[in-house]
């Protein structure tokens, strides 16, 4: 029965390996080595791209957010002494891309300052955002409890906001606040709303969401002018904006990219100096996406090395281990082993190393990206597909490289290899 | 009957343009229970006709008929069958396999011919009573003497039922009293039928044999049947 043939083959192969055991680790060693670090790698970049994506998302795919920059050449004029300077975005542009683009569905203008919020003896400095009522659906914002900021406040210029759930614990600690009135300059605002938790982004110039206090867009032009004073550590800087932000959502993402060339165009005809920025989520994803696949073609590409250096390894103490069993190969085949049950003999070692490798090496893989996790902070995926393809790309390695040493095992005249030695 | 018969054997060999004629058109026959030594200087193609008559090689021309069957232009796969079933080695360094045990190695044949473990192992401990290995089944042939080593491949070699034994110096590397002690165990496998074709350069141990065929230069020269 051929079956039996076959399994005993087997088992003389695995006896081989079992044999020389250190000498098959190292051996495998290469693949081990190649398999582990493709996983590892290939989770972290998964991980570090699904962040990046996470974040970009947040923006919005349909947004366009345009902020106003402080223009380049001013920086430098303003080291030594406090000045007045006027740059950013307008109303007067607001208004112009909500009424002239097309394809654009709804503008949310946002006016931010730096100002001291106070309740009673507590005090908490952090950005005052005068907006529309719907922001809270362009940024993907709920409020919480309570409500938002409505027509009829923005009509009437009321003196309401609502708070971003952090600055509302820092103020409030326990106490309900809405109903309960905050004090910014020498205003008096009523709460009428907490917004939802927003995840804090880890990245240094992003903004926390949490610690923002709302107010209509009406009211704050009026009650805050433009005027916006910053108090950095040793310098004291005054400026005037207008808008520090107008998000735009557009109706459908396909139109995005040449809404955003629209609006370029339109602010670059306005504005003398670059003092705005655009941000085009879609577009970051594009680059995002890229980049990644750029990083995996590049990982792939460290991976197949490795694989292969592990794989010129095997067949190099292949042949070695071959020549060293040239007498027993000529007394098989003298003793009725066909060309194929020798190569089945060697190809059972090639394969059970480099597979053995790949299955070692995948469990590695799966356990390093969850101490990086653990030690670095970082997220990171371990894809089912990195896996089975680690683990094919291993075992075909055993195969290909095995298949040399093999067939010139099985190759060898009997006679010749009778007489070795 | 004729279990074995040659017609008119060549082998040549090119060696790097040289071209050496190993057998000159040997035609023999051998009957069933044989035992032949077959004898002659180096160079006489002693070795390349125990080659031929092993299936190891093929021949340039001429006919080789095994059991009744022409073997001389059978494929490689066909030859290792043959090989496995109808042929059993004895090599002057015993050529055991050194990882595997006395019955493991007694079982080889076997293994290659598709039988199953069970049945290996039943007729390999059988056939290692017969040669008086019994009590050595699970010893590496490095613990072993010459002597039960030469043994085991006796034993590997009948375990499959062969027709024929090829034994090429079968007492070489042994000393001359176990030396005897083999070539009273190939005799009395003789006097059971087993048909033994030996190649030696050694007269006494030749003497053994019951017929002796001389070679030279690749033909034969003088045969003569003892006793």
């Amino acid at each position: 029965m051929i079956a039996f043939r076959i399994v005993r083959t087997i088992k003389v192969g695995l006896k081989s390996l079992m044999l020389h055991k250190l000498r098959s680790v190292l051996t495998a060693l290469g693949v081990i080595f190649g398999v582990c670090s493709v996983i590892a790698m290939l989770s972290i970049g998964e991980g570090a791209g699904w962040e990046a994506q996470q974040q970009i998302k947040l923006l919005g795919s349909n947004n366009i957010i345009i902020k106003s920059v402080k223009p380049p050449e001013e920086e430098v004029a303003n080291v030594e002494r406090s000045r007045l300077l006027m740059y950013g975005l307008t109303y007067k542009d607001a208004e112009r891309i909500a009424t002239t683009v097309p394809a654009v569905r709804v503008v949310v203008p946002m006016k931010k300052m730096d100002k001291d919020v106070y309740f009673g003896s507590r005090r908490v400095s952090t950005r005052v955002v005068g907006t529309v009522p719907w922001y809270p659906d362009i940024a993907n914002f709920q409020v919480a409890r309570g409500r938002f900021i409505t027509f009829t406040d923005m009509s009437r210029k009321k003196n309401i906001c609502a708070l971003g759930e952090g600055i509302a614990r820092k103020l409030f600690t326990y106490m309900d606040p809405l109903g309960k009135q905050v004090k910014v300059g020498p205003d008096y605002f009523t709460v009428v709303g907490i917004m939802e938790q927003r995840a804090v982004v880890k990245k240094e110039g992003q903004e926390n969401l949490n610690l923002d206090i709302y107010l209509p867009l009406s009211t704050a032009r009026e009650r805050y002018s433009d005027l916006n004073v910053k108090r950095t550590a040793g310098t004291f800087e005054m400026e005037r904006v207008e808008l520090k932000q107008i998000t735009v959502r557009v109706n459908d993402v396909e139109n995005v990219p040449i809404t955003a060339k629209i609006i370029r165009h339109i602010l670059k005809k306005f504005h003398k100096k670059m003092d705005y920025e655009l941000i085009v989520p879609l577009e970051l994803l594009h680059q995002a996406e890229k980049t990644k696949r750029i990083f995996n073609i590049v990982l792939g590409s460290i991976a197949a090395i490795s694989l292969l250096v592990g794989g010129i390894g095997i067949m190099n103490i292949m042949l070695a281990s071959i020549t060293e069993r040239t007498r027993e190969i000529g007394v098989r085949r003298a003793l009725g082993a066909k060309k194929k049950d020798i190569i089945l003999q060697f190809l059972v070692e090639t394969v059970v190393l480099s597979a053995g490798g790949g299955i070692v090496g995948v469990l590695l893989g799966v356990t390093i990206p969850s101490l990086v996790t653990y030690f670095a902070d970082m997220r990171t995926i371990v894809t089912a597909w990195s896996l089975m393809l680690a683990f094919g790309i291993s075992a075909a390695i055993g195969v290909i490289f095995g298949l040399y040493p093999a067939s010139r095992a099985a190759n060898m005249d009997p006679i010749e290899a009778l007489r070795h030695e | 009957m004729k279990i074995a018969e040659v017609i008119d054997l060549k082998k040549t060999y090119h060696l790097g343009g040289i071209t050496v004629e190993a057998l000159r058109g040997l035609t023999l026959s051998f009957e069933e229970g044989d035992f032949v030594a077959i004898m002659g200087p180096s160079g006489s193609g002693k070795s390349t006709l125990l080659n031929l008559l092993g299936c190891l090689d093929r021949p340039t021309s001429g006919e080789y008929y095994l059991g009744g069957e022409d073997v001389s232009q059978l494929t490689d796969d066909e030859l290792s069958e043959i090989r496995s079933r109808k042929l059993g080695f004895i090599f002057q360094s015993y050529n055991l396999i050194q990882q595997l045990s006395v019955l493991e190695n007694i079982e080889v044949p076997l293994v290659y011919q598709g039988v199953s473990p069970a049945e290996c192992k039943e007729r390999s401990t059988k056939i290692a009573e017969m040669v008086g290995l019994g009590g050595r089944l699970n010893h590496r042939p490095a613990e072993l003497s010459g002597g039960e080593q030469q043994r085991v491949a006796i034993a590997r070699a009948i375990v499959n039922d062969s027709l024929i034994i090829l034994a090429d110096e079968p007492t070489g590397n042994l000393d001359s009293a176990t030396g005897a002690e083999i070539l009273s165990v190939l005799s009395s496998l003789n006097e059971e039928g087993k048909t033994i074709l030996m190649v030696s350069h050694d007269e006494k141990v030749a003497a053994l044999a019951r017929s002796i065929i001389r070679l030279k230069d690749g033909m034969v020269v003088n045969g003569s049947q003892l006793g």
